[in-house]
């Protein structure tokens, strides 16, 4: 498989993971609003910092209210966060992987392009918000569908599921980061722990994660409890230890893997030691920054094992 | 209400489906039956249909405009195009005929020129052409043959035959949306597909697969095939990527490849693994920096040493171009004759040569009534119409030719064929066509049934390249 192809099917899968996740991003806060107590302060800007793109923003917006962030993170195609440009690497990268990827993937990537682009306007305004970030999230999952039941587990597949489950990790630190942010504006008074428990409830709910979370641990909806699972369970498709997993299992597969394979390994025995399940504040918000930069560094092997060198 | 057949007419031009109003030609009556029992509203619901068809299917085409490069949309008519199979057989019988002959004129060309040393072609007509390779000179290709994948650009005259208006031997387009049309229309007017016995064409991709196996330099049971694109902006791009994954092989930029030890590499995550075949859809002079254009950066650095070496094939083969000029397009009756001992099955169209004196003297007296091309252009540019041309057209085009004679050849305005076309809201009118079918060669030779029909789309108008507006029908080869 050529090194160039390979890049562009890594970037594919991280870029359709990329949209689930910032539908599913939106879709959580969109929630919120319906749940949370009107006395809770709360703040759709947090979406914009967990996003590390308070400059674009401020670059293109004054007002940091709801209308602006949502329209930054669909619409805005002059950035590489939004679900608009995001698709359109999508389907510039699947045009150049046309002949490793099952026939259809094209096909159904133009359909959920025009999907989008017809129907941006429905995702802006809160009205048709719902529907519209549903048809996203059904459609990316639509395009997974199609590669786990069709494509050959040859090497495309392996950097499929390297860029599919890094950028599930990284964005599954933003949804967390974005429970934790919603948590510390939630004021000390009589609502507080309900709001707490709501705010845990729809991280859970974002990630489709709700039903495993009770089978799983049989217990109420807690923050240390959240944290704890989506953080280190490997059985559920979208936990941190569950993506290393897979990660580690994909590299072990690619030619030349070894030297890779040991950092993973090594990276994977000691990735959660500086969790304080105690203190979901602040320091919560510092390890999952960290543990960013640690998945990034993730990216930086695998582009210099397998990717063409930069010319 | 329906379209209205009965009011259609194509005047003094030959039309493909309609022989006079009202009445269908014979292999087209299935066809306009079932046509006419279509409402508007059926109709206009099948045009919609084919649109988002076409969308879905990311089916587009480059352009190049000043703001930049623009992916568009295939421009599409849902009408077919039938032909009569009897008819059929002939042009493909004459096809095989005319590039088997160029195949073995181009290796003369690079060997012993025995047809210019017996006179039949004048030597400085090859001194001056822009296709000729000396690079090439001496090398022997399998087979024997340098142009493997060709397409040529029949017409159908007033006189209801086929005629040859150009061959393209270089880096020939379009056979991706001759398969991409019959499957749009498939899903579009299923039902003729129950009724009406068209020839299969989707077997294309398997036979280009094996002609480039076969030019395998190493007797592999897999050889390493690739198709090497000059990427994303190019205008065909879209057939580049469509052919790699139909036959299943790597699709590959310049800067995929490498020649070391004079054998081509391409860079995979398991490290160098060594091409065997390339299919190229770049043009000569953007091949190897090292030989031809140094300030390429689209080929690969070293490419010809490795084909000269016979380490790797390429297809076409450098140096196949030469047959493509204009000027020795005219001569094609003539080679077929030297090379056959066979008259031609296809006539070429009347051609006047601008560098003898008696026929310049009478291009320059009617550049009105005739259609100027310059020898080497592709995609109908640099072209004079001379009907539709202006006073000051033509006298810059008198100046081109008087300065470079061996550059120009000229032909009657062709009176191309017509078939019936969906224009504006549902109304039904004749418009021009042409018909590229693609030829390929090595061991064997295969033609494919039918070929992509373009249409001019703007009333009247000739010009059916896709770059200047043209569209495109289904072609059908029909049992009648």
């Amino acid at each position: 498989m050529l090194s160039k192809v390979a890049e562009r099917v890594y970037w594919t899968a991280r870029y359709l993971e990329r949209v689930e996740n910032t539908a599913r991003l939106i879709r959580v806060y969109d929630n919120l609003m319906f749940d949370l107590p009107r006395s809770v302060n709360f703040g759709w800007y947090n979406l914009i910092t967990i996003n590390s793109a308070q400059k674009e923003f401020a670059d293109r917006f004054k007002v940091q209210d709801e209308r602006n962030v949502v329209k930054f993170l669909l619409a805005d195609d002059t950035t590489s966060s939004s679900i608009l440009s995001s698709l359109s690497a999508i389907r510039e990268n699947v045009r150049t992987t046309r002949d490793v990827v099952p026939e259809d993937t094209w096909e159904l990537t133009n359909e959920l392009n025009l999907y989008v682009t017809e129907n941006i306007q429905l995702g802006v305004n809160r009205k048709g918000r719902h529907e519209f970030l549903d048809g996203v999230i059904k459609g990316c999952q639509q395009i997974l569908g199609l590669l786990y039941g069709t494509m050959p587990h040859d090497p495309a597949w392996d950097f499929l599921r390297l860029g599919r489950n890094l950028e599930r990790a990284d964005m599954t630190t933003r949804i967390l980061d974005a429970g934790v942010a919603a948590v510390l504006q939630v004021v000390e008074e009589d609502a507080a722990v309900n709001s707490r428990q709501i705010i845990w409830g729809a991280v859970l709910r974002s990630l489709g994660a709700t039903q495993s979370y009770r089978q799983t641990t049989r217990s109420a909806v807690t923050g240390d409890g959240v944290v704890y699972y989506l953080l280190e369970d490997l059985s559920f498709p979208r936990t941190i230890a569950h993506c290393l997993d897979a990660i580690i299992d994909s590299a072990e597969r690619l030619p030349r893997s070894k030297e890779i394979v040991a950092i993973l390994k090594e990276n994977q025995s000691t990735i959660f030691d500086d969790v304080d399940y105690e203190e979901l504040g602040e320091p919560l918000r510092d390890y999952l920054n960290d543990l960013q930069t640690e998945l990034a560094s993730i990216h930086t092997h695998i582009a210099a094992t397998w990717f063409p060198e930069l010319h | 209400m329906a379209i209205n057949w009965k009011d259609y007419s194509s005047g003094e031009f030959y039309d493909e489906v309609m022989s006079s109003a009202g009445n269908a030609r014979r292999p087209a009556q299935k066809l306009v039956t079932q046509l006419k029992s279509f409402s508007e509203e059926d109709i206009a619901d099948r045009k919609q249909a084919a649109d988002s068809t076409i969308k879905e299917m990311g089916v587009s085409f480059t352009v190049y405009t000043e703001e930049g490069n623009i992916d568009r949309a295939w421009p599409f008519d849902i009408i077919p195009r039938p032909i009569a199979a009897k008819q059929w057989d002939i042009a493909e019988a004459g096809l095989k005929q005319r590039l088997t002959a160029l195949n073995l004129f181009i290796n003369d060309l690079y060997h012993e020129q025995k047809i210019i040393k017996d006179g039949i072609i004048p030597e400085f007509v090859l001194k001056q052409s822009k296709n000729y390779r000396k690079e090439c000179e001496g090398f022997k290709p399998a087979f024997g043959v340098w142009a493997h994948i060709c397409g040529t650009d029949l017409v159908r005259a007033d006189d209801g035959e086929f005629y040859v208006l150009e061959d393209n031997l270089r880096v020939p387009s379009g056979v991706s949306y001759m398969l991409e049309n019959r499957a749009i229309t498939k899903r579009v007017l299923p039902e003729l597909f129950e009724k009406v016995d068209i020839a299969r064409v989707d077997e294309y991709p398997a036979r280009l697969f094996d002609t480039l196996a076969s030019l395998s330099p190493r007797r592999l049971k897999k050889p390493v095939i690739v198709v090497l694109t000059p990427g994303i902006f190019n205008s065909a791009y879209f057939e580049h990527a469509f052919l790699a994954q139909q036959m299943g092989v790597e699709l590959v930029e310049g800067s995929d490849l490498v020649v070391q030890d004079d054998s081509v590499f391409m860079k995979t995550i398991s490290g160098l693994e060594q091409v065997d075949v390339i299919y190229r859809r770049i043009d000569d002079l953007f091949l190897d920096p090292e030989v031809f254009n140094k300030e390429s950066v689209l080929g690969v650095p070293g490419l010809m040493r490795a084909w000269r070496k016979g380490n790797v094939a390429l297809a076409n083969a450098p140096g196949a171009g030469v047959a493509d000029d204009k000027v020795i397009y005219a001569f094609v009756p003539q080679v077929i004759k030297y090379y056959l001992d066979e008259d031609p099955l296809i006539p070429n169209v009347e051609t006047f040569l601008c560098y003898e004196d008696k026929q310049r003297e009478y291009v320059l007296a009617n550049l009105d009534k005739l259609v100027v091309k310059p020898a080497n252009e592709s995609g109908g540019y640099g072209m004079l119409v001379g009907p539709h041309s202006t006073k000051k057209d033509r006298e810059t085009f008198a100046e081109l030719i008087k300065a470079n004679p061996r550059n120009y050849i000229a032909q009657p305005t062709l009176k191309l064929s017509t078939a019936p076309t969906i224009v504006g809201k549902n109304e039904l009118e004749p418009r021009h066509l042409d018909l590229r079918p693609f030829i390929l060669q090595a061991k064997d030779t295969y033609v494919t049934k039918g070929g992509l029909t373009r249409v001019a789309m703007k009333k009247g108008s000739l010009v059916v390249n896709s770059s200047q507006g043209g569209g495109s029908k289904d072609t059908w080869i029909v049992e009648s």
